[in-house]
């Protein structure tokens, strides 16, 4: 199944300045690990040395954040469009 | 009782205390923490000082005036500084805030009677900073923009105040200062005034360790615009800190020392204590506690009961 990546403006240095990537997976977790596996400099911005997703990052499946979801598990049909943001914002005040 | 003058809400701005943070001090034996409480300006972060000097600034230049409205880009903090001296004083006030700034922060900017337009989460603060730009050129008949990022009343309020309060209320013995940056008028004003007063004194700058980051209203200088405010030199380096670092330290804050701070106060915390491990003894590093945590009730770092 392949999905796109919407990319945040903070991380389009990992990705040659593209605004969407597309990669393929089953489910979520799945999708991003092998977005992260395309762009190998970004893998670090995502994840914990540990391997599990930073917990200030918020998934969202379309208009929806996967934790109200699945989480990461949250099966993809393909064609969907695949946002990170930050919980909070950061840099205005 | 009222006092013989009843006070003005803007003149509660500023003399906030210098807190000992004792028990994380502890850590760290020879070397002192300390943090100004800047959660204790009316509004309830620092950004309350730059916002009344820009807004009183604009005032004395007849830029604003009854029927103009005040309009900004914020992630937050000085949108409800914004909000709150326009509604004492009496001006509609515009806030162009990126869409994941956190919920507490929009329902207080709403509370006090402003208006908020959201851009988009992906843009962060530089997509916010550019909408807000375009509609005062597009209406500058309407709008008084303060423009936070590039007003060099913002740095001069913290010359003004902070950097004296700091100096005076550690009775001249400062000998580092530490803090992070979204316009980096605190640091600016505050380096600037306490080198002024001691040349020795050293300056760190705390920046996120990535340009994607959950630290709220902090910027990550290399990856977004530069105000025009900012000095790279004014600083003599810079102390890097992650998000989750800076979550620990946030309610370390809270369960240690009493402090029910904000994000960036835990990170400015956490990089001076990581510094603080650098120094030698009788070194009294200061930092900032900018803002309160009640206005992130909504994040779920607070549920991590680490």
């Amino acid at each position: 199944m392949s999905v796109t990546f919407h990319i945040p403006t903070a991380l389009r240095a990992f990705t040659d300045g593209k605004r969407e990537v597309t990669a393929e997976g089953s489910t979520v977790g799945e999708a991003l690990s092998n977005f992260a596996a395309s762009y190998p400099d970004i893998r670090p911005h995502l994840y914990e040395d540990g391997g599990e997703l930073r917990s200030f990052i918020n998934v969202f499946l379309g208009d929806t954040n996967v934790k109200n979801l699945d989480g990461l598990s949250t099966p993809l049909r393909g064609g969907e469009v695949i946002t990170l943001v930050p919980a909070i914002a950061g840099g205005a005040s | 009782m009222m006092t013989k003058t009843p006070i003005r809400m803007i003149d509660l701005i500023g003399n906030t205390p210098l807190i000992d943070l004792a028990r994380i001090s502890a850590e760290v034996p020879g070397v002192r923490l300390a943090a100004k409480g800047e959660f204790f300006n009316p509004s309830g972060s620092v950004k309350d000082r730059a916002a009344r000097a820009m807004i009183l600034g604009g005032i004395e230049s007849g830029e604003l005036s009854k029927g103009t409205t005040i309009i900004d880009a914020t992630s937050g903090s000085t949108g409800i500084s914004y909000a709150m001296i326009g509604a004492a004083l009496a001006f509609p006030v515009k806030l162009y805030l990126p869409a994941n700034a956190s919920a507490g922060r929009k329902e207080i900017i709403k509370n006090y009677g402003a208006e908020i337009v959201e851009t988009s989460p992906l843009e962060g603060s530089d997509g916010a900073y550019t909408a807000a730009r375009e509609e005062a050129r597009a209406h500058p008949e309407l709008y008084f923009y303060p423009d936070q990022y590039n007003n060099p009343a913002n740095p001069k309020a913290h010359y003004d105040t902070t950097g004296v309060e700091i100096w005076d209320q550690s009775g001249g013995m400062v000998t580092h200062f530490i803090t992070g940056m979204g316009t980096s008028g605190t640091l600016m004003g505050v380096s600037k005034r306490l080198k002024h007063f001691n040349p020795e004194i050293r300056i760190k700058a705390v920046q996120p360790n990535s340009p994607f980051h959950g630290i709220e209203g902090t910027k990550h200088m290399d990856s977004t615009i530069k105000p025009g405010i900012y000095d790279e030199s004014a600083a003599d380096g810079v102390i890097t800190v992650t998000t989750e670092a800076a979550y620990e330290m946030t309610r370390r804050l809270a369960r240690e020392e009493g402090i029910f701070a904000g994000v960036s106060s835990g990170a400015n915390v956490a990089a001076a204590l990581s510094y603080a491990k650098t120094l030698p003894e009788g070194a009294l590093v200061v930092t900032i506690l900018c803002d309160q945590g009640t206005r992130y009730l909504s994040e779920h770092f607070w549920e991590s009961a680490k």
